[in-house]
């Protein structure tokens, strides 16, 4: 039944990708006289791609989770050797649903100050370009999308952001791009060395590419590193993150939802697929300095974080911290370090981007963002602190959460790796306590006086609009072993194809079977009351014990 | 008596493919036919519009000629293998009367706005445009000084075609000077390189090299370098590059667009002629060389972009930074490489004529209203012009699904390709840098903070210059979306 599910409609990426962007076109189409339509057809535009990936996630078949799914496959660029190739596995598979969730309730969620239809289509453009990216098989299609997506914000954050707009979008853009555009050199370079070396026409053909590791160690190390300045850019790790804070701050509320949930995992899954899947020598050479980089951006992050006055500007220091945690577990180069990985990814994108919407609302409503002009909300607006906390102590990684099931499994595999490393980067979970909690107490407890004391609560649309993420925090908390079964395998896989081509590299565990382990986590959200769903081949097949 | 018979026998006239050299005798017909009916019939009894919209039937009807000659099967060789039309010739014909054709409607609306004799400009115009058509189908280096000089004299005269700018005037005489300069280097070189070889033909020459090991090679790599210096002056690479921004600017701003397509492809046509082609035997000798002059002509380009507060100075400097680009395909000297030269050429071709129109719509009565200042709020003022100019100053930096993209990407591949990779990093990073100067542009128009004086909106567009920024803004769209059809031809006439 699974494989004619994926094979009845295998373009379903295809128009994933293509359905927002044909929105964006009607939308210029449509006659200025009718502003009513703008949001309607937006909406439309991007629950269409909404809808498909709950499709996606009932047909996606676990068992070759390891496996590209759904994939699609025409010539591009017929002399250059590019084509459109498609396709989602374990990796990816949650990036692209979460990516396709989020931006309809982005688009509910806020409302533009003015110019709405320009608005509308920068969103949908937006949309098109991080599904693409996310789904894209071929190098050159890859590098295409990674680089569009900075068009769509830049307009977004210069054209309808705050304070100095002008100068964050441009900053954005430049600091990204800079990043890229050695990525391309990288990625041309790659594909001619890699058919001088196994024979045969030039290809961007990404499996094609890391299937058949035959450049030199050499060479594969400056590529790699190229690769990875771009996605660090993007990610943004330390010493080159210094463009999101400012983006972010200056960003319109669903610029930075869509920046910190979406865009910024572009970065952390370019490591992952275009790092250490095409580069396996070199990722295991540089994962030193990757793991260096991520805990050094964690604990800056949560300290810069701590610092701050503005609300969205600790957010966005916040996820300097988090990302951190992602870059680390994925150099962590075992399973639970990647997994962890991968759920963080999704996890962050869910509690930051409600963060930086529940922020965006108290804007809104008092047109301040300055903590020290803030207090006391809890008693004028109690849902919304309510939904606050949970989001709060979400992102803070507290158990039962969705944070602490990600967070959890990346100090494992780093623990397992890099034993100081995961000591220190414990450290900045802590101080990720510390900011967020000084933050919410200094924002929603104490008397309001003022302005602070007659502010709103949710209204219902805001209120519809938090549900899903709040959902999706309590799920993934609860019960994460459906997405875990789902992206175990990819992991496996990967880990595996690393070590086939990687001489002496064994995937580092622990000498003693850690307490926890992911069966037992598995298996204790079973205990929880949830009882098994019924999974076929209920053992996910990893862990320790298999190798 | 037998043997002096054979002395005196007739000489026999060089073939002549009369159809073949359609693309040069169209729009110089079209331009002499234009030039009597201007003197003879009083202006009165013709239509305003009738200068341009010739120049565009002499251009469409050459590239209808190319189209046809496209078709037919081999390369069509002229007066004694003087002049031949093979790909690489009528890709670059293609070019040039395509930006011609592109840049035409235009022409009417701005001369009326600006004072400028229509007729004048538009002889020209189609003069330069033959003369830039014998330049890439030349065999033969004196045929190539040929085309050069039709080209030339004609673009000389039509920088300084706005008598009431000085600035104008100051760019026709500084265009003419150091255009007069970088012929004489040109015909030294030729003149060396005939000595050393012993020919002027293209083919001769690379025959020659080929068969015979020159020793004393001093003269011919002398000759070299002055005809690299002479066809670099035409391309306004760096450092023979200081006549490009104060003539770009000077000059009637649709005059400009056609400096920044049609001059420069025949010039890169002619480069890759002389260059890739007759002296490919000693491309090690002249492969560094030009890495160098990319390399100073992307930096100086698109770093001087970045600090310029006037829109037309700032495309200028920009298209010095393109030359670059367009340098990198041609240091690859592979086939690829000429293949991504005559790409980026077409799709520059078209992006120029557009920003350009661009410009000369917004540039007002005295032509000279080009500063950034004055496109602040031109995103609320007239959001289809701003976007126009958004789409195509994107596609100049190389964003993708713009035919910028895919120019630059296959510049890029075959700089890789011939393992030249830091003529590949310095490229990209020019273009980061060239790409503050675009959002410069974007920021001016969009995120400005000052409210814009209702009072100073910009002239009415006119039917033609919205459709030349229609035209260009779709083609440099659609060649980036589906470039296929774009790039095999490239590649094809990149076999010449």
């Amino acid at each position: 039944m699974a494989s004619v599910s994926s094979a009845s409609f295998p373009a379903v990426l295809t128009v994933l990708v293509l359905v927002p962007a044909a929105g964006a076109l009607v939308l210029l189409a449509l006659p200025r006289t009718r502003p009513d339509l703008f949001k309607l057809v937006a909406l439309l535009a991007s629950l269409l791609p909404a809808a498909l990936v709950v499709w996606m996630l009932w047909a996606f078949e676990t068992d070759i989770a390891h496996a590209f799914q759904f994939a699609d496959r025409h010539t591009w660029i017929e002399g250059l050797g590019v084509s459109w190739n498609v396709g989602v596995d374990g990796l990816s598979l949650f990036l692209v649903v979460m990516t396709a969730l989020i931006f309809p309730l982005a688009i509910v969620g806020v409302d533009p100050e003015h110019s709405p239809k320009p608005y509308y289509a920068w969103m949908l453009i937006l949309e098109a370009g991080c599904l693409g990216t996310f789904v894209a098989l071929d190098l050159v299609m890859f590098f295409v999308f990674f680089e569009i997506v900075l068009v769509p914000m830049y307009f977004l954050i210069g054209g309808w952001g705050h304070g100095r707009r002008a100068y964050a979008a441009t900053k954005f853009f430049l600091f990204t791009m800079f990043g890229s555009a050695l990525m391309l050199v990288a990625i041309v370079a790659l594909a001619f060395l890699h058919s001088s070396a196994a024979g045969g026409d030039v290809t961007f053909d990404l499996l094609a590419i890391a299937e058949n590791q035959v450049l030199a160690t050499n060479t594969a190390r400056w590529l790699f590193l190229a690769f990875a300045l771009a996605f660090a850019v993007k990610v943004p790790l330390f010493p080159v993150h210094t463009w999101l804070p400012d983006a972010h701050t200056n960003a319109p509320t669903a610029g930075s939802v869509i920046l910190a949930a979406v865009m910024l995992k572009l970065g952390t899954y370019g490591l992952l697929r275009f790092g250490l899947y095409l580069f396996p020598e070199a990722s295991v050479f540089f994962a030193p300095l990757m793991v260096t980089l991520g805990v050094i951006g964690i604990i800056y992050g949560a300290i810069a974080a701590a610092m701050q006055r503005d609300l969205k500007r600790l957010v966005a220091y916040s996820s300097v911290a988090h990302l951190g945690f992602i870059v680390i577990g994925t150099f962590a180069l075992n399973t639970e370090g990647i997994t962890g990985g991968v759920l963080q990814m999704v996890n962050h994108g869910v509690s930051t981007g409600a963060l930086f919407l529940l922020v965006g609302m108290i804007y809104e409503r008092r047109h301040t963002r300055e903590i020290s002009e803030l207090g006391g909300l809890q008693k004028p607006a109690p849902l919304m602190a309510a939904v606050f906390t949970v989001v709060m102590l979400s992102s803070v990684g507290l158990p039962g959460l969705n944070g602490f099931v990600g967070e959890l499994l990346v100090l494992l595999g780093a623990f397992n790796a890099h034993r100081w490393w995961a000591v220190v980067a414990a450290a900045g979970v802590i101080l990720a306590a510390v900011y967020l909690l000084w933050a919410y107490q200094r924002v929603f407890h104490g008397p309001a006086s003022g302005a602070n004391a007659e502010m709103p609560d949710l209204r219902w649309r805001e209120g519809l609009v938090m549900a899903p993420f709040l959902v999706a925090i309590v799920f993934m908390g609860v019960y994460p072993k459906p997405v875990i079964d789902r992206v175990e395998p990819a992991v496996d896989a990967i880990i595996a194809h690393v070590e086939d081509n990687v001489a002496g590299f064994a995937e580092p565990v622990a000498d003693v079977q850690p307490s926890v382990s992911l069966d037992d986590l598995a298996r204790s959200s079973d205990e929880n009351g949830h009882g098994s769903d019924g999974e076929t081949g209920g053992d996910p097949g990893h862990g320790e014990d298999d190798r | 008596m037998v043997a002096v018979t054979a002395q005196f026998a007739p000489v026999t006239a060089p073939v002549v493919d009369w159809v073949g050299l359609l693309p040069v005798i169209l729009p110089a017909a079209g331009a002499l036919v234009l030039l009597m009916v201007r003197s003879l019939v009083p202006g009165r009894l013709l239509p305003a519009a009738l200068d341009a919209v010739w120049t565009f039937a002499a251009a469409a009807a050459g590239l209808v000629a190319v189209v046809v000659l496209w078709q037919r099967d081999g390369e069509v060789r002229s007066f004694g293998d003087q002049l031949v039309m093979d790909g690489l010739a009528l890709f670059a014909a293609a070019v040039v009367l395509g930006s011609v054709a592109l840049a035409a409607p235009t022409l009417p609306r701005y001369c009326r706005r600006v004072g400028i004799d229509s007729a004048e400009l538009c002889v020209l115009t189609l003069l330069a445009a033959a003369g830039a058509v014998v330049m890439a189908g030349a065999a033969d280096l004196i045929v190539l000084f040929l085309g050069l000089e039709t080209m030339s004299i004609a673009a000389y005269v039509m920088a300084a075609l706005n008598l009431r700018r000085l600035e104008s005037l100051e760019a026709g005489l500084k265009y003419f000077v150091l255009g007069a300069f970088s012929t004489a280097f040109l015909l030294y070189g030729i003149a060396l390189v005939y000595g050393a070889t012993g020919t002027t033909g293209l083919d001769g020459i690379a025959v020659y090299l080929d068969t015979y090991l020159v020793l004393n090679d001093g003269m011919l790599l002398a000759g070299m370098a002055m005809l690299l210096v002479g066809l670099g002056f035409k391309v306004a690479a760096v450092p023979f590059h200081a006549w490009a921004p104060d003539v770009y600017v000077g000059a009637p701003t649709p005059v400009t667009a056609l400096m920044a397509s049609a001059v420069k492809a025949a010039g890169f046509a002619a480069l890759i002629r002389v260059f890739v082609d007759a002296l490919g035997m000693r491309a090690d000798d002249w492969q560094p060389v030009v890495f160098a002059l990319a390399c100073a002509t992307l930096a100086v380009g698109s770093v001087l972009a970045a600090v310029q507060s006037d829109a037309k100075r700032l495309l200028a400097y920009s298209s010095i930074s393109h030359a670059g680009f367009i340098l990198v395909g041609v240091q690859a000297a592979s086939d690829s490489g000429v293949s991504a030269v005559l790409f980026y050429l077409a799709a520059y071709a078209v992006i120029a004529v557009g920003s350009f129109t661009v410009v000369a719509v917004l540039s007002g009565r005295g032509d000279d209203r080009t500063g950034l200042a004055e496109l602040a709020g031109l995103g609320t003022r007239r959001p289809a012009l701003a976007l126009g100019l958004t789409v195509l100053l994107l596609a100049q930096a190389g964003v993708p699904f713009t035919s910028g993209f895919v120019a630059k990407f296959s510049v890029i591949s075959a700089a890789v390709e011939s393992r030249s990779y830091w003529l590949a990093i310095v490229a990209m990073v020019s273009a980061v840098v060239a790409a503050f100067a675009y959002l410069r542009v974007v920021v001016a128009m969009y995120f400005g903070d000052t409210e814009p004086d209702a009072a100073d909106a910009p002239p009415a567009m006119g039917l033609g210059a919205a459709a030349v920024i229609v035209a260009a803004v779709l083609f440099t769209v659609a060649a980036g979306i589906v470039p296929g059809f774009l790039e095999s031809l490239a590649s094809t006439a990149a076999g010449f």
